[in-house]
C-alpha cells in the first residue's frame, strides 16, 4: 500500500440552519490512496474527537454509491473531480500529497444546512410526493408479461430511473434548479406504457411543486449532467419540457380532487 | 412459554388460502380507527406502510435516513426471485419452495416458505404495474437470469440495481399515500424503545436525530422493518447506519430472538485494503454466472501477474469440486471454499486473503459489449474502488458479512412473542433457515409488506378491536425516562472516557469475525464469550462521545448502537456455541464430513432456537420451535 499523503482541508462548519457558518482549516495526515474520501474524513474526525473537538458532520450510508445520502462539494465540484462518481466512491488516489481541498455542503435555498456538510433535502421527497409515481394499487395485478415494453424504451426508462436523488444536480446548477432530478422521474415514468395514463397530471403537479420549493429555472447550462454521479443526460429535461407542453394543450384529469372526494 | 408457530392446518399448498378464508377482517370504515406504526422504510417497511395506508389504516412511517428512499434495500444488486417459469425451464412454486428450504439447509419453517414462493409471482406483477423498469428481451417480455443454489432461471433484475428499483417502486407507492394524507412521514428518527401496555405493543419512543428531541408515538400495532444486524462485525456490506437497536430493544421488552448465529457471509466482495476500511462492497453474485473463480495451483505463482499464469496452472476449485453447480454453488459453500484455499496459502493479492473472479473466457466468447451491458455498473464500481480494470485483470474477491438470517422470532402471522409487535423482512428470522439464496431477500421483504401483513395484521386488529391509548400513559413516561437515562449514562461515561466509539466497534468486529465468523469452534466461541463482556464493561467505563444529547450528534447515535451490538454479539456467540452442528452459514469445525463439507445433525438440532431476555444480569433462556418437514424431506445438501 502506498500511503502517507498529507493534505490541507478547508471545511465549512455551521452549527445549524439559524447560525452563520465559516470555513475552517484542518490537516489530514498519513492518508492512504486506497481510502475513500469519506474514510479520509473519518480519520480526521477520529482525531478531532480525541482532541475533544466536535467532529465534522456529514451524511453517508451505503458507501457504495447507490443510496444518495452523501454529497459534498469538493474544490467547487459536487462529488469531486471524478465523473460519474459519488463522494463515497471517490478515492484518495484522485489527490496528491500536499493538496489543499476545499470542502462545502450543497448550496441551495431549497436545501437548508442542518449542520456542517449535512443538508435537508426533504424538498425532493415533496416533489416525488406530488405525483412521481404510478397510481397502481398495492396488491395483485395482471400478469407482468401482459404489458409488453419495447426493450429500447425499457432501457431508456432505466437510464432515467438510475437517479439516486443525491441533489448534486442542484448543487452544480448556477440557478439551483432541480430540473434534472425532476425530469429523471418524469422521463422514467413517461417512457413506460404503465406511466402514460397519468403523464399530464404528473408533469404539471411535479413542476409546480418544484417551483414552489424555491428551486431555480433551467437555462440549459448543463452543469447538472456533468456533476451527476449516475451520468443522467439533460435529454431528460428536454423530455420533461415536451411532456409539460403536451399537458398544457390538453385538459388535465382532476385526479387529485377525485381521490380526495 | 410454549412457542406456537400458528401454521394453519391442512396440505401445504392450501394453508395460506385456508388462513385467508378463515381470518378476521376489519371492515373498510373501521380501518381508519386504527393507527399502525411502521419502523423502517426498506422493502418490507415501505411496501407495508403503503399497502396498509391503501387499505385505509392510519400509518406513521419512521426511518433513520433523511429520506425513506435511502433505506439499505437500495443496495441490493442482483435480482429478485419469482416462480413465474417464464423461462420454461421447469420452475414452479414447489421448486422455489424446495430450493429455498434446501438452500436454507432445512432450518426454515415449511408453511412460511411455501407462502413466500406463492406470493413471489404476485410481486413481479405488482412491481411492473408500478413502473419498475425490469430488464426486458427484444420481444418486450421480461428477462431472467440464473442465481446461486438454483438450476432454473427465475431471477428478475434491473441491471445491477434491482434493489434500488424495487425500493424506489415501494417508496413511490408510499409517497402516493403520503400525498393522500394516509401516511405521516418521520424521517431522521431512531427507535429507542417499544412501549408495552397490558403486555401488548402500543407505541414507540423515538429520537429526532436533528434536534435530539425524545418523542412518544402511540398506535394499535408496531411493525419493525429495520433490517439485519450484520454491522455487529463492524466490516460488512451493510450501510453505515444499519443497526440492531430497534430489534434488540424490542428483544429486551420480550420479543424472542430467533437463530442469532445464522449469518450469511457473501463470497464475492471486494477485499479489505487497509485499517482505514469503513465498510465492504459486494460484487453481485450474478457475476458468478459468467466469471470463473480460481487461484494458482502452485504457491510460487502467487507473485506472477494473473494473466501470465497458464490455464494448466490454475485451480478452478469450485468447478473442480462441484461439477454440477460449479461457480453457482450457494453462498455459504462458495465462501467456505474461498476461505479454505486462502488458508492453504494460495490466496492472491497483497493480503493473501482473496481469490480471482475471472471474466477472460466470457469476454472472449461474447465480447466486451455484451459483458458491459450485463455488468457495466459493477465493473465500474470495482474499478472506482480498487483502481483496477476488471475487463483486463481478473477481479480479486473475498467473503464478507452480508446478511443475517436470524432475527426476531415470528409466527405465521409475522408477529413476535409480544402481541401487537410484528417483525418483517431481514428483521425477522423466518424464511431463509440457516442460509439465504441469492435474490431471495428482496422477494421476502416485498412478500411480507405487500402481501402477507395486509392480511395477518387485519386478522390481529380484527381480533383485538379498536381501543385508544394516550401517550400520557405511565408506561410511555417510564419508557421515555429509561431512554433519557440511557443517553445520560453514555454522556456521563464520556466525561472521563478515552476511547472513541469506532475503536470499540472495530474491536468488537474483529472478535466477531475471528470467532463467530465463517468457521466456528468451541474454543473460539468460548473465547468470544469472555472477550465480549469484558469489552462491554470497558465501553461503559471508557467510551468517549463528543457533544450533547440535545443536538445533531452522529457519534452519540453510533454509541447507542454499539452498546446494543456489544450485547447482541454475546448472544450470537452463545447461540453458535449451543448449536453443535454445522448448517448453512453456521459452520462448526467439530461437525464436518471427512471431505470438509458441513455436517448437519437433524436428530438433535432440527429446531429454531428462540432466546428469551431475562434481564441485565441474568442468562438468556433458550426456547425451541421444533421443525417438521412433511413435504421437503431433509437430505444431505449436495451441490456436487
Amino acid at each position: 500500500m502506498s500511503g502517507g499523503m498529507n493534505l490541507n482541508l478547508i471545511v465549512w462548519r455551521q452549527e445549524n440552519a439559524g447560525e452563520p457558518g465559516r470555513m475552517m482549516p484542518y490537516k489530514a495526515e498519513n492518508i492512504s490512496q486506497d481510502m475513500s474520501f469519506l474514510e479520509m474524513l473519518d480519520v480526521v474526525n477520529e482525531r478531532l474527537i480525541n482532541e475533544g473537538k466536535r467532529p465534522i458532520e456529514f451524511d453517508s450510508d451505503c458507501r457504495e454509491g447507490i443510496c444518495g445520502a452523501c454529497g459534498i462539494v469538493i474544490n467547487g465540484q459536487p462529488h469531486g473531480p471524478k465523473r460519474g462518481c459519488t463522494t463515497c466512491q471517490l478515492h484518495m488516489r484522485s489527490f496528491k500529497h500536499g493538496d489543499t481541498i476545499v470542502i462545502e455542503p450543497w448550496r441551495s435555498r431549497a436545501f437548508p444546512v442542518i449542520r456542517d456538510l449535512v443538508v435537508d433535502r426533504a424538498s425532493f421527497d415533496r416533489i416525488i410526493q406530488a405525483g412521481g409515481y404510478i397510481s397502481a394499487k398495492t396488491g395483485s395485478h395482471a400478469d407482468a408479461n401482459a404489458i409488453l415494453v419495447p426493450k429500447d424504451d425499457s432501457d431508456k426508462a432505466m437510464d432515467a430511473a438510475a437517479c439516486i436523488g443525491c441533489g448534486a444536480c442542484v448543487a452544480a446548477c448556477p440557478n439551483a434548479s432541480a430540473s434534472l432530478f425532476t425530469s429523471a422521474k418524469i422521463s422514467h415514468l413517461a417512457l413506460l406504457q404503465q406511466g402514460k395514463a397519468e403523464a399530464k397530471a404528473r408533469v404539471t403537479r411535479m413542476i409546480e411543486r418544484m417551483d414552489l420549493e424555491g428551486f431555480g429555472n433551467c437555462t440549459n447550462i448543463g452543469e447538472c449532467e456533468s456533476a451527476c454521479p449516475k451520468e443522467i443526460s439533460i435529454d431528460m429535461i428536454a423530455r420533461m419540457k415536451r411532456e409539460y407542453l403536451k399537458a398544457m394543450f390538453a385538459p388535465i384529469p382532476q385526479q387529485k380532487a377525485d381521490a380526495a372526494g | 412459554m410454549k412457542l406456537d408457530a400458528k401454521s394453519p392446518e391442512g396440505p401445504l399448498a392450501r394453508k395460506w388460502e385456508k388462513y385467508r378464508g378463515e381470518m378476521k377482517l376489519v371492515n373498510p370504515a373501521n380501518k381508519r380507527k386504527y393507527t399502525v406504526l411502521v419502523v423502517g422504510t426498506g422493502l418490507a417497511g415501505s411496501s407495508a406502510a403503503a399497502s396498509l395506508a391503501e387499505l385505509g389504516y392510519n400509518v406513521k412511517s419512521f426511518c433513520i435516513q433523511d429520506s425513506a428512499r435511502r433505506a439499505h434495500s437500495i443496495a441490493a444488486q442482483g435480482g429478485i426471485n419469482a416462480a413465474k417459469n417464464y423461462s420454461n425451464d421447469g420452475d414452479s412454486i414447489w421448486r422455489l419452495f424446495y430450493d429455498t428450504i434446501k438452500g436454507g439447509d432445512y432450518r426454515a419453517r415449511e408453511a412460511n416458505v411455501y407462502r413466500l414462493a406463492q406470493e413471489s409471482v404476485n410481486i413481479i406483477d405488482q412491481c411492473v404495474a408500478q413502473g419498475v423498469p425490469f430488464a426486458r428481451e427484444y420481444s418486450g417480455e421480461l428477462a431472467n437470469r440464473s442465481f446461486g443454489g438454483a438450476q432454473v432461471s427465475r431471477t428478475f433484475y434491473a441491471r445491477g440495481q434491482t434493489g434500488q428499483q424495487l425500493l424506489l417502486g415501494a417508496y413511490s407507492a408510499l409517497m402516493r399515500q403520503a400525498d393522500l394524507g394516509h401516511v405521516e412521514m418521520f424521517p431522521r428518527r431512531e427507535l429507542l424503545d417499544v412501549v408495552l401496555i397490558g403486555g401488548r405493543a402500543r407505541g414507540i419512543i423515538t429520537r429526532d436525530l436533528v434536534t435530539g428531541k425524545i418523542e412518544r408515538h402511540a398506535g394499535d400495532a408496531v411493525l419493525l422493518c429495520t433490517g439485519g444486524y450484520g454491522r455487529v462485525y463492524f466490516l460488512s456490506t451493510n450501510a453505515m447506519n444499519s443497526n440492531a437497536t430497534a430489534i434488540w430493544r424490542a428483544h429486551k421488552r420480550g420479543a424472542f430472538f430467533g437463530n442469532p448465529c445464522y449469518v450469511q457471509i457473501h463470497p464475492t466482495c471486494i477485499p479489505v485494503s487497509g485499517d482505514h476500511q469503513s465498510k465492504l462492497t459486494l460484487m453481485s453474485e450474478s457475476l458468478r454466472n459468467d466469471g470463473r473463480v480460481w487461484v494458482p495451483k502452485k504457491k510460487e505463482d502467487l507473485k506472477k501477474h494473473p494473466n501470465e499464469i497458464p490455464e494448466d496452472d490454475r485451480d478452478y476449485f469450485l468447478e473442480r469440486k462441484y461439477p454440477s453447480f460449479g461457480n453457482l454453488v450457494p453462498r455459504d459453500v462458495a465462501s467456505r471454499n474461498n476461505k479454505e484455499v486462502c488458508d492453504e496459502g494460495r490466496g492472491v493479492g497483497a493480503s493473501g486473503r482473496a481469490v480471482y473472479l475471472d471474466f477472460r473466457d466470457v469476454i472472449k466468447r461474447d465480447g466486451v459489449k455484451s459483458i458491459a451491458e450485463k455488468y457495466g455498473n459493477l465493473f465500474q464500481m470495482y474499478e472506482q474502488i480498487t483502481g483496477e480494470n476488471p475487463y483486463e485483470v481478473p477481479m480479486r474477491i473475498y467473503p464478507a458479512v452480508h446478511y443475517t438470517m436470524g432475527g426476531l422470532w415470528v409466527d405465521y402471522n409475522l408477529m413476535t412473542t409480544v402481541p401487537g409487535l410484528f417483525a418483517m423482512g431481514e428483521a425477522n428470522f423466518s424464511d431463509h433457515g440457516a442460509n439465504r439464496l441469492g435474490a431471495s431477500a428482496l422477494m421476502q421483504g416485498l412478500a411480507d409488506g405487500y402481501f402477507v401483513i395486509p392480511s395477518t395484521l387485519g386478522n390481529f386488529l380484527g381480533t383485538v378491536g379498536p381501543s385508544k391509548v394516550s401517550t400520557d400513559a405511565p408506561e410511555f413516561k417510564a419508557a421515555e425516562d429509561a431512554v433519557r437515562l440511557g443517553i445520560a449514562k453514555l454522556l456521563k461515561v464520556s466525561e472521563k472516557g478515552k476511547k472513541t466509539v469506532t475503536e470499540f466497534f472495530r474491536e468488537l468486529g474483529l472478535v466477531m469475525w475471528e470467532y463467530v465468523g465463517m468457521a466456528r469452534s468451541e474454543e473460539g466461541l468460548k473465547r468470544a464469550l469472555k472477550t465480549i463482556p469484558a469489552l462491554r464493561e470497558e465501553f461503559w467505563r471508557n467510551v468517549r462521545i463528543p457533544g450533547t444529547g440535545e443536538e445533531f450528534n452522529k457519534e452519540l447515535e453510533m454509541a447507542g448502537r454499539v452498546a446494543d451490538f456489544l450485547e447482541l454479539g454475546e448472544l450470537m456467540a452463545k447461540d453458535a456455541l449451543h448449536r453443535k452442528e454445522s448448517c448453512g452459514g453456521h459452520f462448526r469445525v467439530e461437525s464436518q464430513h471427512p471431505d470438509g463439507e458441513a455436517k448437519r445433525d437433524d436428530a438433535n438440532f432440527s429446531y429454531v432456537a428462540a432466546w428469551e431476555w431475562k434481564g441485565e444480569n441474568a442468562e438468556h433462556v433458550l426456547h425451541k420451535e421444533e421443525l417438521n418437514f412433511e413435504n421437503a424431506h431433509p437430505t444431505t445438501r449436495s451441490y456436487k
